[in-house]
Protein backbone atom coordinates (compact mmCIF):
# COMPACT_ATOMS: atom_id res chain seq x y z
CA UNK A 1 0.00 0.00 0.00
CA UNK A 2 2.97 2.29 -0.19
CA UNK A 3 3.25 2.64 -3.95
CA UNK A 4 3.36 6.44 -5.13
CA UNK A 5 4.45 8.11 -7.83
CA UNK A 6 3.26 9.34 -11.42
CA UNK A 7 2.04 5.97 -12.94
CA UNK A 8 -0.96 4.96 -10.37
CA UNK A 9 -4.30 6.84 -10.41
CA UNK A 10 -4.79 9.18 -7.86
CA UNK A 11 -8.39 7.99 -7.40
CA UNK A 12 -8.91 4.65 -7.54
CA UNK A 13 -12.73 3.73 -6.92
CA UNK A 14 -12.94 -0.54 -7.02
CA UNK A 15 -16.29 -2.04 -6.46
CA UNK A 16 -18.18 0.59 -4.85
CA UNK A 17 -21.44 0.33 -3.60
CA UNK A 18 -23.56 2.68 -1.77
CA UNK A 19 -27.21 2.76 -0.66
CA UNK A 20 -29.59 5.20 0.53
CA UNK A 21 -31.80 3.40 2.83
CA UNK A 22 -33.23 0.62 0.30
CA UNK A 23 -32.10 2.95 -2.39
CA UNK A 24 -29.24 1.61 -4.34
CA UNK A 25 -27.20 4.62 -5.65
CA UNK A 26 -24.20 3.76 -6.54
CA UNK A 27 -23.43 -0.09 -7.73
CA UNK A 28 -20.83 -1.92 -8.14
CA UNK A 29 -18.19 1.24 -9.33
CA UNK A 30 -15.24 0.77 -11.14
CA UNK A 31 -13.55 4.22 -11.79
CA UNK A 32 -9.89 5.46 -11.89
CA UNK A 33 -8.87 9.23 -12.10
CA UNK A 34 -5.27 9.91 -13.20
CA UNK A 35 -3.03 13.15 -12.30
CA UNK A 36 -3.87 15.71 -14.43
CA UNK A 37 -7.45 14.06 -15.91
CA UNK A 38 -9.90 16.07 -15.86
CA UNK A 39 -13.33 13.67 -16.12
CA UNK A 40 -16.75 15.24 -16.71
CA UNK A 41 -19.52 13.10 -15.19
CA UNK A 42 -22.98 13.17 -17.24
CA UNK A 43 -26.30 11.45 -16.69
CA UNK A 44 -29.97 11.72 -15.71
CA UNK A 45 -30.99 12.74 -12.48
CA UNK A 46 -30.66 10.79 -9.71
CA UNK A 47 -28.27 8.46 -11.35
CA UNK A 48 -25.73 8.86 -8.70
CA UNK A 49 -23.16 11.60 -9.81
CA UNK A 50 -23.07 13.91 -6.45
CA UNK A 51 -22.96 10.98 -4.68
CA UNK A 52 -20.47 9.68 -6.54
CA UNK A 53 -18.52 12.82 -5.94
CA UNK A 54 -19.01 12.73 -2.56
CA UNK A 55 -17.89 9.44 -1.35
CA UNK A 56 -14.22 10.36 -2.95
CA UNK A 57 -13.88 13.05 -0.34
CA UNK A 58 -15.91 10.99 2.03
CA UNK A 59 -18.49 13.70 2.75
CA UNK A 60 -21.00 10.14 2.17
CA UNK A 61 -19.28 6.75 3.17
CA UNK A 62 -19.73 3.87 1.24
CA UNK A 63 -21.21 0.26 1.89
CA UNK A 64 -18.57 -2.11 0.13
CA UNK A 65 -15.95 -1.83 -1.78
CA UNK A 66 -12.41 0.50 -1.49
CA UNK A 67 -11.56 4.04 -2.54
CA UNK A 68 -7.90 4.55 -2.47
CA UNK A 69 -6.69 8.66 -3.06
CA UNK A 70 -2.81 8.91 -3.62
CA UNK A 71 -2.20 5.38 -3.56
CA UNK A 72 -3.65 5.18 0.40
CA UNK A 73 -7.41 3.90 1.12
CA UNK A 74 -9.25 6.52 2.33
CA UNK A 75 -9.35 7.17 6.24
CA UNK A 76 -12.38 6.38 7.90
CA UNK A 77 -12.76 9.65 10.23
CA UNK A 78 -10.84 11.68 12.38
CA UNK A 79 -7.48 14.04 11.62
CA UNK A 80 -6.28 11.33 8.89
CA UNK A 81 -9.88 11.92 7.42
CA UNK A 82 -9.48 15.67 7.75
CA UNK A 83 -6.07 15.67 5.94
CA UNK A 84 -7.49 13.89 2.89
CA UNK A 85 -10.43 16.02 2.41
CA UNK A 86 -7.78 18.81 2.97
CA UNK A 87 -5.94 17.84 -0.39
CA UNK A 88 -9.56 17.15 -2.37
CA UNK A 89 -10.85 20.57 -3.02
CA UNK A 90 -15.19 20.54 -3.24
CA UNK A 91 -17.20 23.00 -4.95
CA UNK A 92 -20.62 23.08 -4.60
CA UNK A 93 -23.55 23.83 -6.58
CA UNK A 94 -24.92 26.03 -4.08
CA UNK A 95 -21.44 27.80 -3.41
CA UNK A 96 -22.02 27.27 0.25
CA UNK A 97 -19.33 30.18 1.07
CA UNK A 98 -18.92 30.88 4.48
CA UNK A 99 -22.08 33.68 4.52
CA UNK A 100 -20.48 35.46 8.10
CA UNK A 101 -16.55 35.72 6.50
CA UNK A 102 -15.69 38.06 3.77
CA UNK A 103 -14.44 37.00 0.75
CA UNK A 104 -10.60 37.13 1.77
CA UNK A 105 -11.30 35.26 5.07
CA UNK A 106 -13.32 32.50 3.05
CA UNK A 107 -10.44 31.69 1.57
CA UNK A 108 -7.63 31.84 3.58
CA UNK A 109 -9.41 30.10 6.54
CA UNK A 110 -7.95 26.82 5.33
CA UNK A 111 -4.76 27.53 5.20
CA UNK A 112 -4.47 29.16 8.16
CA UNK A 113 -6.51 26.89 10.45
CA UNK A 114 -5.91 23.60 8.71
CA UNK A 115 -2.51 24.12 7.08
CA UNK A 116 -1.12 26.20 10.06
CA UNK A 117 -0.14 29.41 7.95
CA UNK A 118 0.34 32.32 8.73
CA UNK A 119 -2.10 34.77 8.34
CA UNK A 120 0.09 37.18 6.37
CA UNK A 121 1.39 34.99 4.02
CA UNK A 122 -2.36 33.18 3.62
CA UNK A 123 -3.23 36.70 2.85
CA UNK A 124 -1.05 37.36 -0.03
CA UNK A 125 -1.49 34.02 -1.45
CA UNK A 126 -5.21 34.28 -1.10
CA UNK A 127 -5.65 37.72 -2.91
CA UNK A 128 -3.54 35.88 -5.64
CA UNK A 129 -6.08 33.37 -6.19
CA UNK A 130 -8.53 36.19 -5.91
CA UNK A 131 -7.00 38.27 -8.95
CA UNK A 132 -6.17 35.00 -11.00
CA UNK A 133 -10.21 34.35 -11.01
CA UNK A 134 -11.00 37.88 -11.22
CA UNK A 135 -12.63 39.12 -8.32
CA UNK A 136 -9.54 40.52 -6.35
CA UNK A 137 -11.44 43.28 -6.09
CA UNK A 138 -14.78 42.34 -4.07
CA UNK A 139 -12.20 40.41 -1.42
CA UNK A 140 -13.81 42.88 1.44
CA UNK A 141 -17.25 42.10 0.48
CA UNK A 142 -19.17 39.25 2.44
CA UNK A 143 -20.92 36.57 0.13
CA UNK A 144 -24.29 37.71 -0.07
CA UNK A 145 -22.79 41.35 -1.80
CA UNK A 146 -21.66 39.33 -4.45
CA UNK A 147 -23.61 37.73 -7.76
CA UNK A 148 -23.96 33.74 -8.00
CA UNK A 149 -21.25 33.66 -10.66
CA UNK A 150 -18.71 35.86 -8.11
CA UNK A 151 -19.74 33.67 -5.60
CA UNK A 152 -18.52 30.42 -7.24
CA UNK A 153 -15.29 32.00 -8.65
CA UNK A 154 -14.46 32.88 -5.00
CA UNK A 155 -15.52 28.75 -3.92
CA UNK A 156 -12.74 28.03 -6.67
CA UNK A 157 -10.51 30.20 -5.10
CA UNK A 158 -11.48 28.64 -1.40
CA UNK A 159 -10.52 25.52 -3.14
CA UNK A 160 -7.39 26.33 -5.12
CA UNK A 161 -6.14 27.73 -1.64
CA UNK A 162 -5.47 24.66 -0.21
CA UNK A 163 -3.01 23.15 -2.82
CA UNK A 164 -5.22 20.51 -3.48
CA UNK A 165 -4.35 17.55 -5.29
CA UNK A 166 -7.74 17.28 -6.91
CA UNK A 167 -10.75 19.26 -7.04
CA UNK A 168 -14.44 18.20 -7.29
CA UNK A 169 -16.91 20.10 -9.35
CA UNK A 170 -20.67 18.94 -8.54
CA UNK A 171 -22.91 21.01 -10.71
CA UNK A 172 -20.67 24.55 -10.43
CA UNK A 173 -23.20 26.43 -12.86
CA UNK A 174 -26.16 24.87 -12.28
CA UNK A 175 -27.63 27.45 -10.02
CA UNK A 176 -26.16 30.03 -12.02
CA UNK A 177 -27.97 32.67 -13.92
CA UNK A 178 -27.30 31.98 -17.87
CA UNK A 179 -25.20 35.19 -18.22
CA UNK A 180 -22.95 33.98 -15.51
CA UNK A 181 -22.31 30.71 -16.64
CA UNK A 182 -19.19 31.49 -18.79
CA UNK A 183 -17.10 33.34 -16.54
CA UNK A 184 -17.31 30.11 -14.18
CA UNK A 185 -16.32 27.87 -16.85
CA UNK A 186 -13.86 30.05 -18.13
CA UNK A 187 -12.07 29.54 -14.49
CA UNK A 188 -12.23 26.28 -14.85
CA UNK A 189 -10.66 25.51 -18.33
CA UNK A 190 -8.04 27.62 -17.11
CA UNK A 191 -7.23 25.53 -14.48
CA UNK A 192 -8.08 22.22 -16.63
CA UNK A 193 -5.38 23.66 -18.77
CA UNK A 194 -2.82 24.21 -15.65
CA UNK A 195 -3.35 20.70 -15.52
CA UNK A 196 -5.52 20.22 -12.23
CA UNK A 197 -6.96 16.71 -12.03
CA UNK A 198 -10.53 17.81 -12.00
CA UNK A 199 -13.94 15.43 -11.60
CA UNK A 200 -16.86 17.63 -12.60
CA UNK A 201 -20.41 16.74 -12.84
CA UNK A 202 -22.05 19.65 -15.37
CA UNK A 203 -24.31 19.14 -18.46
CA UNK A 204 -22.35 21.70 -19.52
CA UNK A 205 -21.05 20.19 -23.48
CA UNK A 206 -19.13 23.24 -24.36
CA UNK A 207 -16.94 22.75 -21.52
CA UNK A 208 -16.73 19.18 -21.74
CA UNK A 209 -15.92 19.31 -25.29
CA UNK A 210 -13.09 21.79 -24.55
CA UNK A 211 -11.47 20.75 -21.38
CA UNK A 212 -12.59 16.97 -21.05
CA UNK A 213 -10.15 13.94 -21.46
CA UNK A 214 -12.93 12.07 -20.58
CA UNK A 215 -16.69 11.32 -20.33
CA UNK A 216 -18.29 9.56 -17.72
CA UNK A 217 -21.85 8.35 -18.57
CA UNK A 218 -23.73 7.52 -15.28
CA UNK A 219 -27.63 5.98 -14.65
CA UNK A 220 -29.17 4.41 -12.29
CA UNK A 221 -26.15 3.78 -10.29
CA UNK A 222 -24.34 2.91 -12.82
CA UNK A 223 -21.39 4.05 -15.27
CA UNK A 224 -23.38 2.71 -18.37
CA UNK A 225 -20.69 4.41 -20.90
CA UNK A 226 -16.93 6.30 -20.98
CA UNK A 227 -14.92 7.70 -23.81
CA UNK A 228 -13.41 10.47 -25.01
CA UNK A 229 -15.94 13.84 -25.71
CA UNK A 230 -15.86 14.11 -29.30
CA UNK A 231 -16.31 10.28 -30.02
CA UNK A 232 -18.91 9.99 -26.81
CA UNK A 233 -21.45 13.13 -27.75
CA UNK A 234 -21.10 12.11 -31.66
CA UNK A 235 -21.31 8.38 -31.09
CA UNK A 236 -22.70 7.06 -28.06
CA UNK A 237 -22.31 3.24 -27.65
CA UNK A 238 -25.23 2.75 -25.66
CA UNK A 239 -28.96 3.41 -26.30
CA UNK A 240 -29.31 4.93 -22.84
CA UNK A 241 -26.34 7.69 -23.87
CA UNK A 242 -27.83 8.25 -26.92
CA UNK A 243 -31.69 8.71 -25.34
CA UNK A 244 -30.29 10.89 -22.91
CA UNK A 245 -28.20 13.14 -25.18
CA UNK A 246 -30.60 13.92 -27.22
CA UNK A 247 -33.28 15.29 -24.23
CA UNK A 248 -30.65 17.16 -23.32
CA UNK A 249 -29.58 18.53 -26.90
CA UNK A 250 -33.17 19.94 -27.66
CA UNK A 251 -32.75 21.92 -24.44
CA UNK B 1 -43.18 55.67 51.12
CA UNK B 2 -41.85 55.98 53.77
CA UNK B 3 -41.06 52.15 54.23
CA UNK B 4 -39.36 52.99 50.70
CA UNK B 5 -37.20 55.15 52.01
CA UNK B 6 -36.67 53.76 55.36
CA UNK B 7 -35.44 50.22 54.18
CA UNK B 8 -33.95 51.65 50.52
CA UNK B 9 -30.24 50.98 51.91
CA UNK B 10 -31.50 47.17 53.02
CA UNK B 11 -33.14 46.65 49.60
CA UNK B 12 -30.42 48.34 47.65
CA UNK B 13 -27.70 46.24 49.15
CA UNK B 14 -29.88 43.58 47.88
CA UNK B 15 -30.57 44.11 44.32
CA UNK B 16 -26.95 44.05 44.21
CA UNK B 17 -26.68 40.81 44.64
CA UNK B 18 -29.26 40.20 42.24
CA UNK B 19 -27.06 42.24 39.61
CA UNK B 20 -23.77 40.34 40.71
CA UNK B 21 -25.67 36.30 40.23
CA UNK B 22 -27.02 37.66 37.02
CA UNK B 23 -23.91 38.91 35.97
CA UNK B 24 -21.97 35.75 36.51
CA UNK B 25 -24.56 33.47 36.01
CA UNK B 26 -24.90 35.02 32.73
CA UNK B 27 -21.33 34.73 31.62
CA UNK B 28 -21.44 30.68 33.07
CA UNK B 29 -24.54 29.94 31.47
CA UNK B 30 -23.44 31.19 28.29
CA UNK B 31 -19.88 28.89 28.20
CA UNK B 32 -21.86 26.63 30.03
CA UNK B 33 -24.51 25.88 27.11
CA UNK B 34 -22.13 26.43 24.61
CA UNK B 35 -19.87 23.95 26.04
CA UNK B 36 -23.35 21.69 26.27
CA UNK B 37 -24.98 22.08 23.11
CA UNK B 38 -21.39 21.49 21.10
CA UNK B 39 -21.81 17.58 22.94
CA UNK B 40 -25.75 17.82 22.32
CA UNK B 41 -24.37 17.60 18.23
CA UNK B 42 -21.12 16.17 18.56
CA UNK B 43 -21.02 12.48 15.90
CA UNK B 44 -19.96 11.01 19.29
CA UNK B 45 -23.35 8.87 20.26
CA UNK B 46 -22.32 8.99 24.40
CA UNK B 47 -21.80 12.48 23.89
CA UNK B 48 -24.46 13.36 22.07
CA UNK B 49 -26.79 11.19 24.60
CA UNK B 50 -24.91 12.52 27.97
CA UNK B 51 -25.71 16.01 26.94
CA UNK B 52 -29.42 15.65 25.52
CA UNK B 53 -29.96 13.46 29.35
CA UNK B 54 -28.62 16.65 31.38
CA UNK B 55 -30.25 19.16 29.41
CA UNK B 56 -33.57 16.94 29.75
CA UNK B 57 -33.58 16.50 33.12
CA UNK B 58 -32.05 20.01 34.56
CA UNK B 59 -34.36 21.83 31.70
CA UNK B 60 -37.44 20.26 33.43
CA UNK B 61 -36.83 20.52 36.91
CA UNK B 62 -37.95 23.37 39.02
CA UNK B 63 -35.57 25.89 39.66
CA UNK B 64 -36.36 26.06 43.55
CA UNK B 65 -35.53 22.23 43.03
CA UNK B 66 -32.07 22.92 41.13
CA UNK B 67 -31.46 25.14 43.57
CA UNK B 68 -32.11 23.26 47.06
CA UNK B 69 -30.27 20.07 45.46
CA UNK B 70 -27.51 22.70 45.00
CA UNK B 71 -27.49 23.85 48.75
CA UNK B 72 -28.89 20.36 50.05
CA UNK B 73 -27.87 17.90 48.14
CA UNK B 74 -24.27 19.41 46.95
CA UNK B 75 -23.39 21.34 50.00
CA UNK B 76 -24.46 20.03 52.83
CA UNK B 77 -24.23 16.13 51.81
CA UNK B 78 -21.48 15.88 49.47
CA UNK B 79 -19.73 18.64 51.38
CA UNK B 80 -18.82 20.96 48.64
CA UNK B 81 -17.91 24.18 49.76
CA UNK B 82 -16.86 27.48 48.36
CA UNK B 83 -16.27 29.52 51.25
CA UNK B 84 -16.32 29.68 55.26
CA UNK B 85 -18.64 32.53 54.92
CA UNK B 86 -22.61 31.70 54.30
CA UNK B 87 -23.55 34.51 52.81
CA UNK B 88 -20.54 33.92 50.47
CA UNK B 89 -20.75 30.11 50.07
CA UNK B 90 -24.64 30.66 49.55
CA UNK B 91 -24.16 33.02 47.14
CA UNK B 92 -22.02 30.79 44.67
CA UNK B 93 -23.88 27.70 45.28
CA UNK B 94 -26.97 29.80 43.54
CA UNK B 95 -24.19 30.69 41.28
CA UNK B 96 -23.71 27.01 40.40
CA UNK B 97 -27.26 25.88 40.38
CA UNK B 98 -28.95 28.65 38.56
CA UNK B 99 -26.00 28.70 35.46
CA UNK B 100 -26.54 25.17 35.69
CA UNK B 101 -30.14 25.31 35.26
CA UNK B 102 -29.88 28.52 32.12
CA UNK B 103 -27.07 26.68 30.63
CA UNK B 104 -29.35 24.03 29.60
CA UNK B 105 -32.30 26.67 28.07
CA UNK B 106 -29.10 28.44 26.27
CA UNK B 107 -28.15 25.08 24.84
CA UNK B 108 -31.73 24.72 23.65
CA UNK B 109 -31.68 27.72 22.10
CA UNK B 110 -28.19 27.94 20.19
CA UNK B 111 -29.21 24.28 18.97
CA UNK B 112 -32.50 26.04 17.55
CA UNK B 113 -29.82 28.45 15.77
CA UNK B 114 -27.59 25.70 14.57
CA UNK B 115 -30.69 24.60 12.85
CA UNK B 116 -30.75 27.82 10.91
CA UNK B 117 -27.58 26.89 9.56
CA UNK B 118 -27.62 25.34 5.87
CA UNK B 119 -26.31 22.23 5.97
CA UNK B 120 -23.74 23.22 3.03
CA UNK B 121 -22.39 25.55 5.38
CA UNK B 122 -20.70 22.23 7.41
CA UNK B 123 -20.35 20.34 4.39
CA UNK B 124 -18.20 23.11 2.70
CA UNK B 125 -16.43 23.18 6.49
CA UNK B 126 -15.54 19.43 6.13
CA UNK B 127 -14.00 19.51 2.76
CA UNK B 128 -11.51 22.41 3.02
CA UNK B 129 -10.04 19.77 6.26
CA UNK B 130 -11.78 21.08 9.50
CA UNK B 131 -12.08 18.84 12.11
CA UNK B 132 -15.87 18.16 13.55
CA UNK B 133 -15.03 21.01 16.30
CA UNK B 134 -13.19 23.27 14.61
CA UNK B 135 -16.10 23.86 12.11
CA UNK B 136 -18.79 23.78 14.74
CA UNK B 137 -16.80 26.60 16.37
CA UNK B 138 -15.59 28.39 13.48
CA UNK B 139 -18.13 27.95 11.29
CA UNK B 140 -21.64 27.02 12.51
CA UNK B 141 -21.70 28.21 16.11
CA UNK B 142 -20.68 31.59 15.12
CA UNK B 143 -23.60 31.85 12.61
CA UNK B 144 -26.16 30.43 15.03
CA UNK B 145 -24.81 32.60 17.79
CA UNK B 146 -26.44 35.25 15.42
CA UNK B 147 -29.45 33.85 14.86
CA UNK B 148 -30.58 33.13 18.29
CA UNK B 149 -29.17 36.52 19.93
CA UNK B 150 -33.00 37.47 20.25
CA UNK B 151 -34.12 34.41 22.17
CA UNK B 152 -30.81 34.31 23.67
CA UNK B 153 -31.64 37.80 25.60
CA UNK B 154 -34.93 36.32 26.61
CA UNK B 155 -33.17 33.68 28.34
CA UNK B 156 -31.08 35.77 30.36
CA UNK B 157 -34.07 38.06 31.11
CA UNK B 158 -35.79 35.04 32.76
CA UNK B 159 -32.30 34.24 34.36
CA UNK B 160 -32.15 37.67 35.88
CA UNK B 161 -35.57 37.42 37.35
CA UNK B 162 -34.93 34.08 38.65
CA UNK B 163 -32.25 35.52 40.65
CA UNK B 164 -35.19 36.23 43.44
CA UNK B 165 -35.76 32.28 43.82
CA UNK B 166 -31.71 32.31 45.14
CA UNK B 167 -33.34 31.93 49.16
CA UNK B 168 -34.32 28.24 47.77
CA UNK B 169 -30.52 27.48 48.23
CA UNK B 170 -30.03 29.43 51.60
CA UNK B 171 -30.08 31.98 53.30
CA UNK B 172 -28.45 34.83 51.10
CA UNK B 173 -30.07 38.68 51.01
CA UNK B 174 -30.88 39.10 47.53
CA UNK B 175 -33.25 42.06 47.50
CA UNK B 176 -36.70 39.78 47.01
CA UNK B 177 -35.67 38.16 50.53
CA UNK B 178 -35.01 41.37 51.78
CA UNK B 179 -38.33 42.12 50.78
CA UNK B 180 -40.03 39.62 52.00
CA UNK B 181 -38.29 40.12 55.71
CA UNK B 182 -39.32 43.31 55.44
CA UNK B 183 -42.92 42.89 55.01
CA UNK B 184 -42.78 40.67 57.98
CA UNK B 185 -42.06 43.52 59.85
CA UNK B 186 -44.11 46.32 58.49
CA UNK B 187 -46.66 44.48 56.25
CA UNK B 188 -47.19 44.50 52.94
CA UNK B 189 -45.87 48.25 51.07
CA UNK B 190 -46.70 48.59 47.32
CA UNK B 191 -44.07 51.35 46.86
CA UNK B 192 -41.20 49.15 48.02
CA UNK B 193 -43.37 46.44 45.79
CA UNK B 194 -43.01 48.83 42.47
CA UNK B 195 -39.60 50.23 43.60
CA UNK B 196 -37.83 46.90 43.26
CA UNK B 197 -39.76 45.86 40.21
CA UNK B 198 -38.82 49.24 38.29
CA UNK B 199 -35.21 48.07 39.56
CA UNK B 200 -35.49 45.02 37.76
CA UNK B 201 -36.66 46.38 34.42
CA UNK B 202 -34.02 48.73 34.66
CA UNK B 203 -31.75 46.01 33.74
CA UNK B 204 -33.96 43.68 32.25
CA UNK B 205 -35.31 45.83 29.61
CA UNK B 206 -32.41 47.44 27.94
CA UNK B 207 -30.85 43.75 27.47
CA UNK B 208 -34.13 42.52 25.45
CA UNK B 209 -33.57 46.01 23.74
CA UNK B 210 -29.68 45.41 23.11
CA UNK B 211 -30.42 41.79 22.27
CA UNK B 212 -32.95 43.28 19.50
CA UNK B 213 -30.38 46.01 18.33
CA UNK B 214 -27.61 43.33 17.74
CA UNK B 215 -29.74 40.97 16.47
CA UNK B 216 -30.72 43.07 13.50
CA UNK B 217 -26.85 44.32 13.26
CA UNK B 218 -25.18 40.76 13.41
CA UNK B 219 -27.70 39.12 11.05
CA UNK B 220 -26.49 37.17 8.56
CA UNK B 221 -27.50 37.61 5.33
CA UNK B 222 -27.43 34.47 2.89
N1 LIG C 1 -28.81 12.04 1.76
C1 LIG C 1 -29.64 11.27 1.02
N2 LIG C 1 -30.59 10.52 1.61
C2 LIG C 1 -31.43 9.76 0.89
N3 LIG C 1 -31.42 9.66 -0.44
C3 LIG C 1 -30.49 10.40 -1.11
C4 LIG C 1 -29.58 11.25 -0.40
N4 LIG C 1 -28.79 11.85 -1.32
C5 LIG C 1 -29.21 11.43 -2.52
N5 LIG C 1 -30.22 10.55 -2.40
C6 LIG C 1 -30.90 9.84 -3.50
O1 LIG C 1 -29.90 9.07 -4.18
C7 LIG C 1 -30.12 9.13 -5.58
C8 LIG C 1 -28.88 9.63 -6.26
O2 LIG C 1 -28.69 10.97 -5.87
P1 LIG C 1 -27.56 11.91 -6.49
O3 LIG C 1 -27.74 13.22 -5.85
O4 LIG C 1 -26.24 11.26 -6.37
O5 LIG C 1 -27.98 11.96 -8.02
P2 LIG C 1 -27.49 12.96 -9.14
O6 LIG C 1 -27.09 12.11 -10.29
O7 LIG C 1 -26.48 13.89 -8.61
O8 LIG C 1 -28.81 13.73 -9.51
P3 LIG C 1 -29.04 15.27 -9.91
O9 LIG C 1 -28.71 15.39 -11.36
O10 LIG C 1 -30.49 15.46 -9.65
O11 LIG C 1 -28.17 16.09 -9.03
C9 LIG C 1 -31.34 10.00 -5.79
O12 LIG C 1 -32.46 9.16 -5.99
C10 LIG C 1 -31.47 10.78 -4.53
O13 LIG C 1 -32.83 11.06 -4.25
MG1 LIG D 1 -26.47 15.96 -8.18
Amino acid sequence: MTETGGSTPLVKLEGVNKHFGTLHVLKDIDLDVQRGEVVVVIGPSGGGKSTLCRVINRLETIDSGTITFDGRELPAEGKALARLRSEVGMVFQSFNLFSHKTILENVTLGPIKVRGISRQQAEQRGMELLERVGIASQAGKYPAQLSGGQQQRTAIARALAMDPKMILFDEPTSALDPEMVQEVLDVMVTLARDGMTMMVVTHEMGFARRAANRVVFMADGQVVEQGPPAEFFTRPSTDRARDFLSKILTH
Amino acid sequence: MNDLIKYAPDLAAGFLVNVELSLVCAVLSLIAGTVLVSLRVAPTPVLRTAAATYINIVRNTPLTLVLAFSALGLSDTLGLSFSKEPSTNAFWLVVLGLSAYTASFVAETLRSGINTVPLGQAEAARAIGLTFFQSLRMIILPQAFRAVIAPLGSVIIAMIKNTTVAMAAGYLAESAFVMKDTFDDTGVSIPIFIGLVLAFMAITLPVGFLAGRLARRLAVVR
